[in-house]
């Protein structure tokens, strides 16, 4: 169960016009501008939800997985995820927590994929017996056979992609936020992503939050769908209603763009 | 403490793939250490008897030296985490239940190990050949060498902990690169990496000796050599443990702080 009440951050830029005057002149006295990331955010996610987050570019949506993630702080509110506080309690949390984040690996790179299985499974400390199963698992399911044996570097976008998930996935957590998991990814590999991703709630009753710019994700795995823009929670609801809202298909990039003007975001 | 030992073994598995690079920097330390012998030989035919250490122990502390260099080279930054707390992307570390200041002590310590294995044999062994008093010899009783050993497994400690401590000093500077090329010159100049240090004048000899530079490279190669007696060793060795525990604290600390106040932006 996840509760987040009145999460508010601010994030502090650093701005100065361009030019070697401007340049000196900060020397002195530097100008900051406070960029709002989040305002006064709440929300519950029930256990064993599949929860969809979208929201344009800069809404707020990263800053949310990664508060949620226990890896930054927020100014104002509280959050608590299972009874712990993300950030306060970062150690017990995270070792509850699956993470993937799309644009970024956490597989070391220069050694094969199961190299660093290996090592997650000492870091999260899973017992010998649960890390076999977890892994037999994930290789039939995510199809990932040769690829354990291949260093992380070499692999194929979709392929890191399964790889990252499992890893996510090798200590059993309850919880998993995936922070753009398709973006990049070919027909195939999204399709398989998806399924992996209904498959795994199913049996094992995993919560995930989801964040995505292809409405196809949520349409294909979410029954509620969170929509953050300028930094506020502006929906809350089934799939169903925001379709209603976008008034046509929401799968076209049109009715998406249309969405967010009317929201003013 | 099993999860920095796997990480250990991880890095050094990792580390030992690097053939090529083992190849170049071995060649490199033959060339370099022979250089080295040839200059010091032509000071010595000169002067044996105003020579401030013996020939013999300052080829043993030039071969171990260079077959070693990995382990007391601080220009052997670990690019990748200097990386990631310029960029912010350190903070993601934090999503797996461990330590950073310790997973960043695992992998500097994996790194210089792998390198050294690699390189240290053959330089060993040709040095050994060579006849005295250029080459190689081993005169320590076991006990002298319990004190070698003890040595050079404080000062990578101390070598490690200086590097994390730039690291970690990284959290406060937008680019640690000043930083990073006055801790060499310091360490080329004071912790005898250039020229031992009893070749050194008598004042900047006491102003390095006050410096953590004294206690890397300078106490196990001298050792080696006798030119630091057994009765000597143990104190030079307290000062060894004494930087590794000053060192490791401050990096400790910084690094606990210094991660508190990033923040990743975009994504």
């Amino acid at each position: 169960m996840i509760e987040m009440k009145g999460i508010s951050k601010t994030y502090r830029v650093r701005r100065r016009e361009a030019g070697l005057g401007n340049a000196l002149r900060s020397l002195v006295s530097r100008d900051y501008t406070d960029v709002p990331a989040l305002r006064d955010v709440s929300f519950t996610v029930p256990d064993g939800q599949i929860l969809g987050y979208i929201g344009p570019n800069g809404a707020g949506k990263s800053t949310t997985i990664k508060i949620l993630s226990g890896i930054l702080r927020p100014d104002s509110g509280a959050c608590t995820v299972d009874g712990l506080t993300p950030w306060a309690d970062r150690k017990r949390h995270v070792a509850r927590l699956g993470v993937v984040f799309g644009q970024r690996s956490q597989l070391w790179w220069d050694v094969p994929v199961m190299e660093s299985f290996a090592l997650l499974r000492d870091i999260y400390r899973v017992p010998e017996r649960t890390f076999r199963e977890n892994l037999e698992r994930l290789t039939a399911l995510l199809d990932l056979g040769e690829l354990l044996k291949t260093p992380a570097r070499m692999l194929s976008l979709g392929q890191r992609m399964r790889c990252e998930i499992a890893a996510a996935l090798l200590h059993g957590p309850k919880l998993l936020f995936l922070d753009e998991p398709t973006i990049g990814l070919d027909a195939v590999s999204k399709l398989k992503v998806r399924s992996f991703i209904l498959e795994q709630n199913r049996l094992c009753g995993t919560t995930v939050l989801l964040t995505t710019h292809d409405m196809q994700d949520i349409d294909a795995l979410c029954s509620r769908v969170l929509l953050i823009g300028k930094g506020r929670l502006l929906l809350d609801g089934d799939t169903a209603q925001l379709r209603a809202m976008a008034g046509e298909d929401l799968s076209t990039e049109e009715a998406v763009a249309d969405l967010y003007r009317r929201f003013g975001i | 403490m099993r999860k920095y030992w796997s990480f250990f073994k991880l890095r050094l598995m990792a580390g030992l793939q690097y053939r090529a690079a083992a190849l170049a920097g071995m060649s490199t330390q033959f060339v370099w250490g022979a250089m080295e012998i040839l200059l010091y030989r032509a000071f010595w035919l000169e002067h044996p008897a105003r020579f401030p250490m013996g020939m013999e122990a300052l080829s043993a502390y030039i071969w171990l030296q260079q077959a070693f260099l990995s382990l007391f080279a601080l220009w052997y930054w670990e690019f990748d985490i200097l990386e990631s707390v310029k960029t912010g992307a350190v903070s993601y570390e934090l999503l797996r239940p461990a330590d950073l200041y310790s997973m960043w002590m695992a992998r500097s310590v994996a790194d210089r190990l792998a390198r050294a294995a690699l390189r240290m044999v053959p330089v060993i062994f040709v040095s050994s050949l060579l006849p005295a008093p250029w080459g190689l010899r081993l005169h320590l009783t076991p006990a002298a060498f319990g004190l070698f050993l003890a040595a050079m497994v404080l000062m990578v400690l101390v070598v490690c902990a200086y590097s994390l401590l730039v690291y970690a000093l990284t959290f406060y500077l937008t680019d640690p690169k000043g930083l990073m090329v006055l801790s060499l010159a310091a360490a080329d100049l004071l912790g005898g990496a250039i020229v031992p240090l009893p070749f050194l004048p008598e004042g900047v000899r006491r102003f390095a000796a006050l410096t953590p530079f004294a206690a890397m490279q300078n106490v196990p190669l001298r050792i080696f050599g006798g030119d630091i007696s057994p009765a000597e060793a143990p104190a030079m060795l307290g000062l060894q443990v004494f930087w590794a525990a000053v060192l490791i604290g401050a990096g400790y600390l910084l690094t606990r702080n210094g991660l508190r106040r990033t923040v990743i932006l975009g994504g």
